[in-house]
């Protein structure tokens, strides 16, 4: 009686976690389907497009690697320390998650633009924000950094204090403790925050589109096409830039638990 | 020589208070007390992992109470031994060395020196998720000792192990202490203390209540907590004879007490708990196999009952009723006869 209640309780759920998924799936298939072969092998020539994907993967890149200098530290702060305001500290780092990314923009804008402190800071070595990849790096680190500064904040949490103990012990200081214990310790989550914030900058298009329309990034070259020809001129795009993202989160994914198994290290 | 003067630190609602005690050089020092005694509080302070309050630490005449951790060259094995998951045994043991300025071969030199006389030697290449909790625990104690420190600080080493593993490893212990090292071993086992320590101090809530050579503190506990902590209050330095048929301890005035016992020849010490001695007016027969005539040297009222001492040709505490103390009338002065089983002695070898 209970075991069949159990198992019909678990067909809801499965029958439930099917729909999830094919909620997911469907739209994205359905325009694969559509997408004819050809044109996503045209449209993928296309310098504009191809000049695009390279633009988008380039900032993305560029704004993680930049603000994980400060990001991953800020980590490992929340995860150690206890302090006044902690719980404050956590609600901003969540924001840019919960407040609309056109207003993020808009937001950024007057932050970056070229009557502000920083705008002008920027000016006068000759980098200029709104209009200009640095601009859309900026944006896109802005929405994303919640990721990268959440995950490695669990990463550092899980790393047993003793063995930071244990390290200072050994004479050493306190940030060869953090390079050779800390660090290592929490890369998985390290690793996983950089993929999640590199691939939620890529898929940024609100904030963006405010800072700079131009240079064009393929979220915005997305909505142009979209705004200017209609969907079915959208819709290779789209493809192409999905199954790009794909390619590279696979093989990021791949990369980095080559790397978590060597160090696991079950050599026997 | 480590010594700590007064320490004091509140930590949440419970505090150390002013503890001293000095480890001399060569000293193994046992600081012996219940978990939440406040044992593993004295160690990070000592090893710099927490700042006191108030009181002052000195090693080898040097003020250590306020120097970085780093720089204090005390070498720590830690409860759950924190060895280094993601370092081979190799990097483990090497990891003090990059604070030095050793090149490579002297590295190597010193890291293999110290991993054959814990004979791990063989295990440098290996990961930590690989070994077995005794392997573990001699790299986690090769890890202190490659930074040659001054004194090094033990906290409960033996307690994950299991009973075989232990006594080798407390054979290795003596090993290391013999070859000239200061140490300081926090335990809550009374039988460690005893095996291990040239001296014992007994620290409960916070204070250390007594301190001494262990033949002074288990014989004459101060208190009522350390006699009934350590309970172990009939305990004789003894060798053990398996070459007979059966069994022997036999004490240093040639006693012979007939014992159950697994381990091999040699010296240690025979405990038998005061509850455990059976004292009877008159020779009987008993399945005790250890019987002596005994006279009574001394009584005091126990919680819960009366503490006879005996002299049997060796001291013997033993515990009664009241209501058998007064129907056997038990008074100082009287002969008895005192009986315990064989399987009621216990062997802890040195």
């Amino acid at each position: 009686m209970l075991s069949s209640s159990v198992s019909s309780l678990r067909l809801v759920f499965i029958l439930l976690g099917a729909l999830v998924l094919l909620f997911i799936v469907a739209p994205l298939a359905g325009m694969f389907l559509e997408t004819s072969p050809v044109s996503i092998f045209e449209t993928a020539r296309e310098a504009e497009v191809r000049n695009s994907i390279w633009l988008t993967i380039c900032t993305s890149l560029a704004a993680t690697a930049f603000f994980s200098v400060a990001a991953i530290p800020l980590a490992y702060l929340l995860a150690r320390r206890q302090f006044r305001f902690k719980k404050v500290v956590t609600g901003i780092i969540d924001l840019p998650v919960v407040i609309p990314h056109s207003a993020a923009g808009i937001a950024l804008l007057g932050f970056v633009s070229r009557n502000s402190v920083v705008g002008r800071l920027g000016s006068s070595i000759g980098l200029d924000f709104v209009g200009h990849p640095a601009g859309i790096a900026v944006a896109m680190a802005f929405v994303s950094l919640p990721y990268l500064i959440n995950s490695a904040r669990d990463g550092f949490a899980g790393v047993p204090v003793r063995l930071e103990k244990a390290a200072l012990s050994l004479g050493a200081s306190p940030f060869r403790v953090f390079r050779t214990i800390s660090l290592p310790l929490a890369w998985r989550n390290i690793v996983s925050g950089l993929i999640l914030m590199f691939a939620r900058g890529m898929s940024e298009f609100g904030a963006v589109i405010v800072i700079a329309y131009h240079p064009i990034i393929t979220p915005v070259l997305i909505y142009e096409r979209f705004g200017s020809f209609g969907l079915k001129y959208a819709r290779p795009v789209s493809v192409v830039f999905i199954l790009i993202c794909l390619a590279l989160f696979i093989a990021l994914r791949w990369l980095t638990k080559e790397k978590e198994e060597k160090s696991d290290g079950v050599t026997g | 020589m480590l010594e700590v003067e007064k320490i004091s630190k509140v930590y949440g609602n419970f505090s150390l208070n002013e503890v001293s005690f000095t480890v001399g050089k060569g000293d193994y020092f046992i600081l012996l007390g219940e978990s939440g005694a406040g044992k593993s509080l004295v160690l990070e302070t000592i090893a710099g992992l927490i700042l006191p309050d108030a009181g002052s630490i000195r090693l080898n005449g040097q003020e250590i109470t306020r120097v970085r951790i780093q720089q204090r060259g005390i070498g720590m094995v830690f409860q759950d031994h924190a060895v280094f998951p993601h370092l081979t045994v190799g990097g483990n043991l090497a990891y003090s060395l990059h604070s030095t300025r050793l090149n490579r071969e002297n590295r190597r030199a010193k890291v293999l020196a110290v991993a054959s006389e814990l004979g791990i030697a063989g295990l440098l290449d290996r990961h930590p998720a690989t070994l077995s909790g005794g392997e573990m625990q001699r790299v986690a104690l090769g890890r202190a000792l490659v930074q040659e420190p001054a004194i090094l600080l033990l906290d409960e080493p033996l307690s994950s192990l299991d009973a075989k593993l232990r006594t080798d490893l407390r054979r290795l212990l003596r090993r290391i202490h013999r070859s000239g090292r200061t140490i300081l071993h926090v335990t809550h086992d009374y039988t460690e203390a005893l095996s291990l320590g040239t001296r014992i101090a007994v620290i409960h809530k916070g204070t250390i209540i007594q301190e001494g050579i262990p033949g002074e503190v288990f014989n004459h506990p101060k208190s009522e907590f350390v006699a009934h902590f350590i309970g172990a209050r009939n305990f004789f330095p003894a060798r053990l004879d398996t070459a007979g048929p059966l069994t022997h301890a036999i004490l240093a005035n040639g006693i012979k007490f007939r014992i159950l016992s697994n381990l091999d020849t040699g010296e240690g010490y025979v405990m038998i708990r005061p509850e455990d001695v059976l004292v009877s007016a008159a020779s009987v027969q008993t399945s005790a196999t250890n019987s002596f005539p005994a006279t009574i040297v001394d009584v005091v009222r126990y919680a819960g009952g009366m503490e006879l001492t005996l002299d049997a040709g060796f001291e013997v505490q033993a515990l009664v009723t009241p209501e058998s103390y007064q129907n056997m009338q038990l008074t100082i002065g009287n002969e008895c006869w005192i009986h315990f089983k064989a399987s009621a002695i216990q062997f802890i070898p040195e």
